[in-house]
């Protein structure tokens, strides 16, 4: 099929996916026939055709039969560099100066008994909604290892392991089913970057990331949504662009220029297609907006919520900034209000939309920061890397709310009750997506490898979080 | 449904009559060889010859000129030719055309650049997780290969260093080598020198094999010194303290006695390893080239050889390992009797298709370019760059805001772009980690990113084009063709682009524009045919 012909093809979609078009007369939608082209020869939508290491026949997608549970959906709100516990989900306002500097209150939450940063009313107000681990541990003080560690639950020093994201969209992404057009991993707006968020599962499991800015008057998805080019004009251009195909005329039937054209399909898609209206965030109520708040991390918040509703299993919000080991209360005082504002929102809007049972919502960062204030020069109130004690926010698909799980001590600085590390967490959250704790993944040296570690691994582990199921 | 199909048949008449001059990507047949040509190009014709000879396969027409610039630039030094060479090389009428433009290729700067992109992939040159290098011991080890790549060192002295040496990973860039793993164990450290240097995966060899060869290994050691994430690789005689006196087995099976408290093991494995009868060693590299320069190995992939993966023409492998030996292990030598082969100047239109033809080297292979020299290409059509920066705050890195991604000595210093396009991750060393692939989110990244549109928006042929508006574009258009795609536009092409001009009654300006997202979207833009 040349350009000029599927540009065609798609003019005449409705009469088309009423055809059988493929053999053994069975009907077949557009959207399947699009599905079978995207195995067939062109790769997974947004994806590698196979994975470099975890390779296998692309004809033949495997059918991953996990079952199902309570969730359906993850949003991940990550933040980078590491959120200071002790002023968010664990205050410690009995600590002293020397520990809490000026954000010594506390707030009341709507839960009797849980208390939270002053400078989280709204979460404050729906503390019935999530859960707060306090006694989040790794030990591990290094920006990189330590957020390795948090999001894949592993310590290997061997193998780079797949990020939570990518074993999801492994289990219940297109090798599972899944049938959107949207990629079944997204990151808003940019990827991680520190490591490779797919490990060995291999490219074709690596999160589309939007780019662009979701707070901005045209939210400009890259590649998707591009600003000041009319549909008109895609059309025309594209037309343009196939007669220009010389290369292509004189190669017919070249298998990799096959697989341009299926991929080219496929971008189409997206760029003409009903991809650019689930991104435009206009199509939202003002007062919606304005309640996620205006800001790049509230838009990203309710872009999640819309990503959920079409059943995207997993989300990541990269929010970036907090790594303060100087300044570290004047970034507080700015950062947190939106936080709160927008993780308040989220949790309420999915809740009231019926969507937080089915959706998980965790957020945390890959570490902790020193309780106790670097008053010294050069960081003249700053706080530290601390991987020996943090916190996690954790909410819906199927976990309970208004719990606190584990505790530090008085100043924040040790675990004192029930020790959980990352594959505690991420375990879990497999277990309410119905993904088996045992569940195998590929590896790439065929060792037997489960997505929760086993005990040969020597990962230290906890226990699951039965506690909040 | 009947308008469909006559709608479709329209299409498919256009489709005839816009099919290509193929003499634009095609010159003369190939010569067989004769008996009288001596140059070391006609000896691998001769042995390509025979071989799609004995399989009744005709190889494909010699490319055209316009072809064989943009394939040489690219495949030797990831970089696009720019329009003034373009238009020199194709206007000179000079014999021996070719053979000079490889010969200042072999010479140009960009060909070490190039290249040690190229080896920081095998020899996992990065910074961050999970080699963990550390930026300045990354900046050393980059120096070091970028160095003996300018030198063209030879590649045995360039393997001794690598397997031999000892001291501090911010002073002796080789010595990195011994860091650049995450199992830095003997049995690990042997793993990592199979694969890079014998092109062998040990998961394929019996255990025994393994924990024999592992045994040059146990005296490697490592220390910290008081300098932050400084790191001393040494040779500890007593390492390996219960065992000091041992036997260990080359990887051919010939055992060998090892004293540490006479010699490094290490050197033992080195002049075992480096002898120019040892097939691990030339036959290795010899194909690794030709991969490199063809696309696919004479063993393909070329970092999995072994007995179970016999090569596609033993003959032409057994030519190219000679040619190695005799150079004393010259890497630019075997550059230059392929490059000046007819076999390396065929043209990507197949003769005929099929697997053997494709395995046997009987047309050239469509690739799509790196990431690297994608991002590059582009930068150098429309004049823009990128931003790249180390994600390890401290020590800062200095990288150089004009530089080129082929240049960057840092894995860990990457860009949505690069990863996107399938650059690798440089956590293990094996060929496959570079994803050539074409996916749907890099055609839309090309096709509708505000990344790529605003580059395009730069092109100072865009910019130029506003300010001739109402000028005959004709100049326009072909030097819009020269930088995206090496050559003229033919009539054909020119038509077409009057026409659209003509349709919509747009500016100059907007034709620019069009014209060069048209381009740069064109497979014979993005893949080194």
């Amino acid at each position: 099929m040349n350009i000029s012909q599927s540009l065609l093809a798609r003019r005449h979609r409705r009469e088309l996916s009423r055809i059988p078009q493929l053999s053994g007369g069975v009907p077949v939608s557009r959207r399947e026939a699009l599905r079978r082209s995207v195995y067939g020869s062109a790769g997974m939508l947004l994806m590698e055709p196979f994975s470099v290491r975890a390779a296998q026949d692309p004809l033949s997608p495997r059918k991953l039969s996990t079952g199902d549970g309570p969730a359906k959906s993850v949003i991940q709100i990550w933040l980078w560099g590491g959120p200071c516990h002790i002023d968010t989900f664990d205050p410690k306002p009995g600590a002293g100066r020397e520990y809490t500097g000026a954000l010594a209150d506390t707030l009341d939450t709507n839960v009797d008994g849980m208390q939270i940063g002053q400078l989280l009313p709204g979460l404050a107000k729906e503390a019935d909604k999530y859960s707060l681990i306090r006694s989040m541990t790794h030990g591990t003080n290094g920006h990189e290892t330590a957020a390795y560690l948090v999001q894949t639950g592993r310590t290997s020093e061997r193998d780079v392991f797949p990020g939570s994201g990518a074993v999801v969209s492994y289990f219940k992404g297109y090798d599972a089913g899944y049938e959107g057009l949207i990629p079944p991993y997204v990151v808003l707006t940019e990827p991680q970057g520190r490591f490779s968020e797919a490990g060995f599962l291999g490219p074709r499991y690596k999160p589309f990331a939007t780019g662009g800015n979701p707070a901005s008057p045209v939210f400009a998805v890259e590649g998707i949504v591009s600003p000041g080019v009319t549909e008109e004009q895609q059309r025309a251009r594209r037309d343009f662009k196939g007669k220009l195909n010389t290369l292509g005329g004189a190669l017919p039937g070249h298998s990799a220029l096959k697989t341009v054209v299926d991929s080219e399909e496929q971008a189409y898609e997206l760029i003409l297609g009903d991809a650019g209206k689930l991104f435009d965030l206009g199509q939202e109520k003002d007062e919606m907006r304005d309640r996620y708040g205006r800001n790049t991390f509230g838009q990203s918040c309710l872009m999640a919520r819309r990503l959920v509703e079409k059943q995207v299993p997993y989300i990541t919000i990269n929010y970036k900034g907090w790594d303060t080991h100087k300044q570290h209360f004047q970034i507080m005082n700015r950062k947190l209000p939106e936080l709160d504002q927008g993780l308040a929102a989220l949790l309420g809007d999915l809740s009231e939309n019926g969507l937080l049972d089915s959706t998980v919502v965790w957020c945390t960062g890959e570490f902790g920061r020193t309780p106790k204030v670097a008053t010294e020069s050069p960081w003249n109130g700053g706080r530290h890397h601390y991987g020996k004690a943090f916190s996690c926010l954790l909410a819906g698909g199927g976990f309970k709310g208004g719990q606190v799980l584990g505790a530090t001590n008085s100043t924040g600085e040790e675990v004192a009750e029930r020790p959980v590390y990352p594959a505690d967490v991420i375990g879990s959250m497999y277990g309410q997506l119905g993904i088996p704790a045992d569940a195998p993944l590929p590896h790439p040296q065929g060792t037997p490898t489960n997505v929760v570690p086993g005990e040969s691994e020597n990962v230290p582990m906890g226990g699951l979080l039965k506690e909040l199921v | 449904m009947n308008r469909v199909y006559i709608v479709a048949l329209v299409f498919c008449l256009f489709a005839v009559f816009a099919v290509a001059d193929d003499s634009l990507y095609e010159s003369g047949p190939m010569k067989v060889p004769g008996d009288g040509e001596l140059d070391a190009g006609a000896a691998i014709d001769k042995l390509v010859w025979a071989r799609l000879d004995k399989l009744d396969l005709a190889p494909a027409k010699l490319c055209s000129d316009e072809v064989f610039i943009r394939r040489a630039y690219l495949v030797a030094i990831g970089t696009l030719p720019r329009e003034e060479e373009v238009r020199d090389f194709l206007s000179t009428t000079d014999d021996v055309k070719r053979t000079l433009v490889v010969e200042r290729l072999l010479d140009s700067p960009e060909f070490a650049d190039y290249w040690s992109m190229k080896w920081g992939d095998l020899l996992r040159i990065k910074a961050e997780f999970p080699i963990k290098l550390w930026p300045n011991a990354v900046q050393s080890y980059h120096h070091w290969v970028h160095d003996s790549i300018r030198t063209n060192k030879p590649y045995n002295e360039f393997v001794r260093e690598l397997l031999t040496g000892s001291g501090s990973n911010f002073r002796r860039g080789e010595v990195n080598f011994y860091r650049a793993m995450q199992d830095r164990t003997p049995r690990g450290c042997a793993s990592t020198v199979a694969l890079t240097l014998m092109g062998e995966r040990t998961k394929l060899w019996p255990e025994r094999k393994l924990d024999a060869m592992a045994g040059f290994f146990s005296n490697v050691a490592y220390k910290s010194t008081s300098e932050w994430k400084e790191e001393i690789v040494y040779f500890d005689p007593t390492a390996d303290e219960d065992n000091l006196h041992r036997q260990a087995i080359f990887p051919d099976g010939n055992p060998v006695e090892l004293d540490p408290s006479q010699r490094d093991p290490r050197m033992v494995f080195a002049d075992w390893l480096i002898r120019p009868e040892n097939p691990y060693f030339s036959r290795t590299i010899s194909n690794r080239i030709w991969s490199w320069l063809m696309g696919r190995g004479i063993v393909d992939p070329p970092d999995d050889l072994g007995p179970h993966n016999p090569p596609a023409i033993p003959e032409l492998l057994a030519h190219l390992e000679r040619e190695f030996t005799e150079s004393h292990c010259d890497i630019k030598h075997l550059f230059r009797i392929i490059m000046n082969s007819q076999t390396f100047q065929l043209s990507s239109i197949p003769a005929q298709r099929s697997p053997e033809a494709v395995a046997n080297f009987a047309h050239y292979p469509l690739r799509r370019m790196e990431a690297e020299v994608l991002i590059d290409a582009l930068n150098q059509i429309t004049n823009t760059k990128e931003d790249y920066s180390s994600p390890i705050p401290e020590p800062f890195t200095f990288v150089p805001d004009d530089i080129r991604a082929i240049a960057l000595g840092d894995g860990s210093i990457t860009s949505s772009f690069l990863e996107l396009f399938g650059r690798p991750p440089r956590d293990t060393g094996l060929e496959e980690e570079r994803s050539r692939n074409i996916t749907a989110a890099q055609r839309l990244h090309l096709l509708n990113s505000s990344h790529v549109q605003k580059k395009i928006k730069a092109c100072p042929l865009v910019a130029r084009a506003a300010e001739t508006a109402g000028e005959d574009s004709a100049e326009l258009i072909e030097r819009i063709y020269l930088q995206v795609l090496s050559r003229y536009p033919t009539e054909d092409e020119r038509t077409v682009v009057r026409e659209y001009a003509d349709a919509s009654g747009m500016g100059t300006r907007s034709l620019a524009l069009d014209l060069v997202w048209s381009l740069v979207n064109q497979p014979e833009f993005y893949f080194i045919h």
